[in-house]
């Protein structure tokens, strides 16, 4: 290249119209990506202060455009003046809510516990499985992440009738984990490969056992990397709707499925819909901002070398 | 099985060997082991003579096997410690997540492809009865399926549009730019939400035909009759572009992660042998971005084809099947028809098609990636 050009494009890049140009574009695409973002949320919350004709209008602003009411969440027994009168929708809410809080955390738990482990002996140590080798068991594990619900469901449906696991949090534990387990074991190997094999040496030279140094010395070490796994594992149980459809009725329905099954007979009560729909969302919504750090390490994990 | 499992003592180094343990202790394990697999086929072979009315002695449910089972595994992991020292104690790492994946997948996995052999509808008295293939002529003959299996293509077809978007925003988020903590934590958003509260709230209410903001927003723009789920194509589109919505932070981290990693001397180097913008895109980061793409896309490809949820709620497949996923079809199939047998028949051959893929497709990324570079 001629050392014209060189200096025709260093001083593009200094130009101020061009350089302003430039960050006119990526502010003006940022906002705009930001707006596809929050708009559908913001629609979520306003349109759960709305009235009927508020909602039918497409009315946008409140105080502006509506006067904002607790309609939706009155509806569903939390706004401040229905929140100490009995409501069985409140309760009924609340039971949903429970079952998605500990079938997420049951779930994820379980799943960093027997995942991490396997990850650790899998990074660790060599095994040999009949004729699986270390690199076929990692196969195994992460090879289940491409296995679709709707393969097992069907099958499960049967079993969980048989061994009485249908409509029970257990049995939505037992599943989640496995729809977790893949993506915690990518996650916890990447993790103990960036541990370095001495620091365990060391360990047992002075006297600790293998388990000794991997839950004083490693776990520690590891345990950012465990806390990612957790939340990303959580955001999935959390939204997971396919199984609980299926396999739930009564009793240990999750938060998904009762969003998902609220027309009423006369349609959508658009104002409950949405307090409710604003409800599923808030606690991952909160975890987000608060642990987005995590998150964003726990999908990163093994993409980048 | 498990005991099978043999470390080799390349580390540590100073692992105890596995004949300084006193045979009185291998005894011990070997009878642990043994009276636990004693104790689960007793269960298992009681449980099926109670099913099967020979015996009158057993339990109502199967649950007890499942017990049976747990204690098997931890009097298996118990063996495994008294009989081979350190080696057992390596072995337990791997047992737990082992005999977990064992329990949850094979087994349910062999029992569905016996299911999808049978004619069975639970709604119909006559209960399960065996048919060999029928279902599967049955399957090569239904449209809807084809359909369904046709969708798939579209929609995975479409994760190139949200890679290219989703490339777009991470260099947009890697630029040099204000506020980028908060950027990036509101780009994230989209996948933090559950897909149903979703796709009530955007699919049904925000593109509502009558009053939703998105439809208004089009009136305006000049589109007449802005009825995103009637029409078969504009129908499809509109389930794409949910589902890239929520989808596609996910893809744009992992390409943040791959460009933040990128080495600052190279691109410099680019613009010191005087490239422009354009060029150094393509010729430089590009490349060096494309492990990381292909990463990103296939695991998004994978996510891809699970895709259910967001249909069944927004259109239930309509307009006539025209947006049904294979999953979303299946989950109708034995929601609304109760058709167990062929429904688990159709899902098994989903199986097969997306292992095959899914082999082919990391076998040609594997040599896509190495070929470019």
């Amino acid at each position: 290249m001629s050392v014209q050009t060189t200096e025709y494009t260093v001083s593009e890049i200094r130009s101020p119209a061009s350089f302003i140009t430039s960050r006119v574009f990526i502010y003006g695409a940022l906002v705009f990506w930001a707006f596809i973002c929050l708009f559908p949320i913001y629609w979520t919350l306003t349109t759960s202060f709305k009235s009927a004709v508020d909602v039918t209008q497409g009315h946008l602003i409140p105080f502006v455009d509506f006067q904002p009411d607790w309609k939706g969440w009155r509806s569903l027994g939390l706004s401040p003046d229905s929140i100490f009168e009995t409501s069985t929708v409140r309760d009924e809410f609340f039971k949903r809510f429970m079952n998605s809080v500990i079938t997420s955390v049951g779930a994820s738990s379980l799943a960093i516990v027997i995942g991490s482990l396997a990850a650790y002996g899998l990074t660790r140590y060599r095994y040999k499985f009949a004729w699986f080798k270390n690199e076929d068991i990692s196969f195994f594990f992460l090879s289940q992440l491409i296995l679709p619900p709707v393969v097992l469901a069907l099958p499960f449906l049967v079993l969980y009738r048989e061994v009485g696991l249908l409509d029970t949090r257990i049995g939505l534990i037992l599943l989640y984990t496995l729809m977790v387990l893949p993506i915690v074991i990518w996650i916890m190997r990447d993790q103990f490969n960036s541990i370095p094999v001495e620091l365990e040496e060391a360990a047992l030279v002075d006297g600790l056992s293998i388990w000794g140094a991997f839950f004083r010395i490693v776990m520690p070490i590891a345990l950012p990397g465990m806390v990612a796994a957790f939340i990303l594992a959580m955001v999935l149980c959390w939204n997971e709707y396919f199984f609980a459809a299926l396999l739930t009725s009564t009793d240990a329905k999750t938060i998904p499925v009762m969003v998902a099954s609220q027309t009423g007979s006369q349609g959508i009560n658009w104002w409950s819909m949405a307090a409710l729909a604003t409800a599923a969302i808030a606690p991952l919504a909160v975890i987000g901002i608060a642990l987005e750090r995590y998150l964003i390490m726990g999908m990163t994990a093994g993409a980048v070398k | 099985m498990a005991d099978q499992i043999l470390p080799t003592k390349d580390w540590p180094a100073n692992a105890v060997p596995s004949d300084l343990i006193p045979p009185g202790r291998k005894r011990l394990g070997w009878a642990v082991m043994a009276a636990a697999t004693l104790g689960l086929l007793a269960t298992i072979l009681v449980q099926i003579l109670y099913k099967s009315e020979v015996d009158t002695i057993g339990f109502e449910t199967w649950r007890p096997v499942v017990y049976a089972y747990v204690l098997w595994g931890v009097a298996l992991g118990i063996g495994q410690v008294l009989t081979r020292g350190e080696d057992g104690q390596r072995a337990l790492f791997l047992l737990p997540a082992l005999l977990f994946t064992i329990a949850m997948v094979i087994f349910p996995t062999l029992f569905g492809f016996y299911i999808a052999l049978t004619d069975w509808n639970l709604s119909s008295f006559s209960g399960r009865r065996f048919n060999g293939l029928d279902n599967f002529w049955q399957m090569l003959a239904d449209p809807y399926y084809r359909n369904a299996l046709f969708n798939m293509v579209l929609y995975v077809l479409a994760v190139l549009v949200e890679y290219v978007i989703a490339f777009g925003l991470a260099l947009l988020l890697n630029a040099q730019i204000r506020a980028r903590k908060f950027f990036r934590v509101v780009f994230l958003m989209p996948l933090m939400l559950s897909p149903v509260a979703v796709s009530w709230m955007v699919g049904k209410s925000l593109m509502e035909y009558r009053f939703g903001p998105a439809a208004t927003l089009a009136r305006h723009l000049g589109w007449e009759n802005p009825a995103f789920f009637s029409d078969p194509i504009i129908a499809r589109i509109s389930i794409m572009v949910l589902d890239a919505w929520t989808f596609i932070p996910f893809m744009m981290i992992m390409l943040l992660a791959g460009l933040q990693a990128m080495s600052r001397e190279i691109l410099e180097a680019a613009r010191v042998d005087g490239a422009n913008a354009w060029q150094t895109f393509w010729q430089v980061t590009f490349p060096l971005m494309l492990p990381v793409s292909v990463t990103a896309v296939i695991l998004r490809i994978i996510f891809k084809l699970k895709l259910a949820d967001i249909i069944i709620t927004v259109t239930s497949g309509g307009p006539g099947g025209a947006t049904d996923s294979v999953s979303s079809f299946i989950y109708r199939e034995y929601r609304d028809r109760s058709n167990v047998g062929y429904g688990t028949m159709l899902a098994m051959a989903y199986l097969v098609i997306i292992v095959v893929f899914v082999t082919w497709l990391l076998k040609f990324a594997n040599r896509f990636v190495r070929n470019v570079n």
